[in-house]
């Protein structure tokens, strides 16, 4: 099993270079691996043939104009879009090996995580809001709890501001502070990898260059995947990109390469904004 | 009128004359019949204050308090009426609404579209039946269930305690509750239903993101989100429930005394009005009736008010917010 | 193990929930049902032409409490299906928002009122000067509940139509009377009729604003001016007595009753159903 990327639409191989690249061969495998998946909403074919490896700690981005199917890629990493009716998958999505489609679902989204377009936190306290994921999945004992919740809220570089008011309504945040909330209520159920759907695209830039840093932070104890339109942001924060297309991977590299010397077209006319 | 039209030439004038006259005779036409709604809602209040001034006058607040209720020695109190309304009220509510919740969320989160569209479509006509219709089958089809079956099996099981001693009448307090019951769940369903479809689905998402069961979703995300609604279809369906006559009057046994026992008859403000209106011995005995109804419409209009606020509330934003 | 303690809840709850949607939904058909098995045996021709007789003498009918009811629940709707709409259209198409809330609020306060203390103001003001029970107390008894629906329906519907449609009809140099009752009423005529039918369906199976205002008959009233029987009261009386000829006539008119207001229901659900997907194109 190659530990290289590959590009949806030709099929070809393209290597990495130097460090990066012998450290993925030491490995036994990507962290998660997409096989072509097809993805249908009813009779529309939202994916085609979308192949990718996600290597373990590190932060890929996939970047694409609007309506290019990148959110609906990451949502069936964790197997979210079981919820739409009309929604179908086929191909494969392999975690660690196992297939995602074989293991019990509630297990698998435990292990990959999720954070959306605009943060969401439970009408509950900001404390309930992070121990929710840990009180249903059993993952520590009532005593512990409020130690996991501190535990997270440093992890998103949040304990600082609400530690004094853990038991106010999550609603009382900001919305910079209500994202980084629920990046923290992800992180508390220990993911091994977070989907991020756009994270800061309801945030000003402050709130996101935060954000930004705080998935920098975290990288080296869990894999990330990030949707943004946010070309800069991309460039900022990921390791690795992948431009999506109508459906379709168009070419996925080092964001280096991507944004240097993009081997495709279509990657530069989207780089040099060309279209939107 | 006539100053804007002075600078137009002649035929235009009149043409803007006539059209500005139409629009406002349209308005007065319109303004009267909504001020006629005003007026006779203005005069309803003010004729029942009026009707039941004597028994005001004579009794006062403890027309609230007391419990004897005699025409022949002209004494009325209105207690055990307001306790037989509250009490039935009450009961109906528990028992309605865990199944009517239940089936809100059946309804709303867990069904496909199409049988909840069907089930719902046969909910909602329930409300559409008469009451007087519900009294007819509680008459023949549940008094008989109660004394034969019911009642018997709750006096064998529970007859220790107060609350369910004496005779199987089969008319009674629990006979009436059941019915207000069956008669609150269009309510309860329907507005409790709206309320969980409005939840955003990403709240949904985001407890099933953490590892969540549906139902862990649904019960942790989805319904407090909600509550603010469900609560409001509650109070909405418990003023519904007060003011229930032809059901009630028809199965509570007619009994004015307070009694601790479910299975006892009692007796509603809806239904003592019902049964001695046009009998009414002297005018003061009408007079009590009338200010039963006065107090009856009070309670109601405070119930729909807060359920009615509720409701607002939810829809502004989401319940997520208090 | 806590996960399979965890799917157990899952499907547990699951299916409760459906029981409840279930139970509750079945409750119509089991009164549909009781009404059907019941009713039908005794509803013969006898019930739609005759006068009710005595207990005990068979053949007797509820004819003038069919006809009763049509009396009242005319003036019902001829009182307030004009009020409602009216007031309705000045809501939407000419009041200040100051008044439309007080109008609003109005109008949602007589919708609350208890149907029998609805009975308690018909008499009063009705009763009580002229000294007898009527159709007409009873008509306008019910109109006043069939004003806040006719409102409602009116005014929701009128809020439906689009801005655009308005001023696409002034710029033709129309004025805004005219507007409204040419362009802007008549497409938002099914949803307003649609209310209409459902107010009127609803009040003519109330029972307790008639108990004292147009009472009850059992011969034909004449006119408009005497007692008059109607469906509910007679259902009401006849339950509530003592013998079972008359039990079966309660049923026949339940029946009778129940099937007049299910029909109304479902044909105006589905007019509007049609409606509004024509109007979706």
């Amino acid at each position: 099993m190659s530990a290289s990327p590959r590009s949806g639409l030709t099929g070809k191989e393209e290597s990495l270079e130097g460090p990066v690249a012998s450290k993925q061969i030491a490995q036994a495998g990507p962290k998660l691996r997409a096989s072509n998946v097809d993805f249908f909403y009813g009779k529309f074919q939202a994916l085609h043939n979308v192949s990718i490896d996600f290597p373990e700690n590190q932060i890929t981005a996939l970047i694409g104009p609007s309506g290019c199917g990148k959110s609906t890629f990451l949502r069936t990493l964790n197997r979210i879009n079981d919820t739409i009716r009309g929604a179908r998958v086929t191909g494969e999505v392999v975690l660690d090996g196992d297939s995602i489609m074989g293991v019990d679902v509630t297990e698998l989204r435990r292990r990959v995580g999720m954070v959306f377009q605009r943060p969401n936190p439970f009408p509950k306290s900001i404390f309930d809001n992070i121990a929710y994921g840990v009180r249903i999945n059993g993952l520590a004992r009532r005593s512990e709890i409020h130690e996991v919740v501190e535990r997270s809220l440093r992890r998103a570089a949040l304990w600082e501001e609400v530690k004094d008011k853990l038991n106010q309504s999550a609603y009382s945040l900001s919305g910079g502070q209500q994202q980084r909330l629920c990046i923290a209520r992800a992180l508390a159920v220990d993911p091994e990898i977070l989907l991020l759907d756009e994270p800061c695209s309801a945030l000003d830039p402050i709130a996101t260059s935060k954000i930004e840093e705080l998935l920098l932070s975290i990288r080296d104890q869990c894999t990330l995947i990030i949707v943004t339109h946010n070309m800069q942001q991309a460039a900022r924060v990921a390791d690795l990109t992948g431009f999506f297309l109508m459906g379709r991977l168009v070419e996925f590299n080092k964001t280096d390469i991507i944004f240097k010397t993009p081997a495709k077209k279509e990657t530069e006319d989207y780089i040099t904004g060309r279209f939107g | 009128m006539a100053t804007a039209s002075r600078s137009v030439p002649g035929r235009a004038r009149t043409f803007f004359q006539n059209v500005r006259a139409g629009d406002e005779v349209a308005y007065l036409i319109t303004f009267l019949f909504a001020a006629s709604v005003l007026l006779v809602t203005a005069i309803l209040v003010y004729e029942l204050w009026v009707k039941s001034g004597p028994a005001i006058h004579k009794f006062g607040f403890s027309f609230l308090r007391t419990t004897t209720w005699d025409p022949v020695n002209d004494d009325f109190g209105a207690l055990p009426f307001v306790y037989g309304t509250v009490v039935t009220s009450v009961i109906g509510l528990l028992l309605s609404v865990p199944l009517g919740v239940g089936a809100a969320i059946f309804l709303s989160e867990l069904a496909p579209p199409r049988l909840s569209n069907t089930l719902t479509f046969l909910v909602e006509l329930l409300a559409a039946v008469p009451s007087v219709i519900f009294g007819l089958l509680a008459i023949f089809a549940l008094v008989p269930l109660m004394r034969s079956y019911i009642q018997p099996a709750l006096i064998g099981a529970f007859g220790w305690s107060p609350f369910f001693k004496g005779p199987a009448y089969g008319v009674g307090v629990l006979t009436a509750s059941i019915v207000l019951a069956i008669m609150m769940f269009p309510y309860i369903i329907s507005i409790s239903r709206e309320a969980l479809i409005q939840v955003p689905r990403e709240q949904r998402e985001a407890a099933l993101a953490l590892g969540a069961t549906r139902w862990e979703s649904t019960w942790d995300a989805v319904v407090p989100f909600a509550r603010l609604g469900i609560v409001g279809s509650i109070f909405l369906s418990l003023a519904r429930a007060l003011g229930e006559t032809m059901a009630v009057t028809m199965v509570i046994g007619n009994d004015p005394k307070i009694n601790a026992s479910l299975l006892a008859p009692g007796y509603s403000i809806a239904a003592v009005i019902a049964n001695e209106f046009t009998e009414a011995t002297g005018d003061l005995h009408l007079a009590a009736l009338v200010e039963l109804g006065l107090v009856l419409f009070l309670i109601t209009i405070i119930l729909n008010g807060v359920g009615q606020l509720l409701l607002m509330l939810t829809t502004r934003q989401g319940t997520a917010k208090s | 193990m806590l996960r399979i303690w965890r799917r157990a809840v899952n499907n547990v709850m699951l299916s409760l929930t459906g029981i409840c949607a279930f139970v509750t939904a079945s409750a119509l058909f089991l009164i549909l049902g009781y009404l059907l098995w019941n009713g039908g045996k005794s509803l013969d021709w006898n019930f739609f032409t005759k006068l009710p007789l005595s207990p005990g003498e068979l053949g007797g009918g509820m004819a003038n409490a069919i006809v009763g009811s049509a009396k009242i629940v005319a003036i019902a709707a001829l009182l307030g299906v004009p009020v409602g709409f009216m007031s309705g259209v000045y809501i939407a198409e000419f009041s200040g928002k100051a008044m439309a809330n007080v109008i609003r609020y109005s109008a949602d306060l007589l919708n609350g009122v208890p149907s029998i203390v609805i009975g308690i103001f018909a008499w009063t003001v009705l009763v009580v000067p002229t000294h007898h029970f009527s159709a007409w107390a009873g008509g306008f008894a019910l109109s006043l509940m069939v004003i806040p629906v006719t409102l409602r329906a009116t005014e929701q519907f009128l809020g439906q139509i689009p801005q655009s449609l308005r001023e696409a009809a002034l710029a033709l140099g129309a004025s805004k009377w005219k507007s409204v009752a040419t362009v802007i009423i008549p497409a938002a005529r099914t949803g307003i009729m649609t209310g209409i039918i459902l107010g009127v369906a609803r009040v003519s199976g109330e029972t307790a604003p008639l108990l004292f205002t147009a009472l009850n008959n059992q011969y034909w009233s004449k006119g408009f001016d005497e007692p008059t029987s109607s469906l509910p009261v007679m259902i009401y009386t006849h339950a509530m007595s003592p013998y079972d000829d008359w039990h079966r006539q309660a049923w026949a008119a339940g029946l009778v009753l129940l099937g007049l207001v299910l029909i109304a229901n479902i044909a105006a659900r589905m007019v509007l159903a049609r409606g509004a997907a024509s109007q979706r194109g």
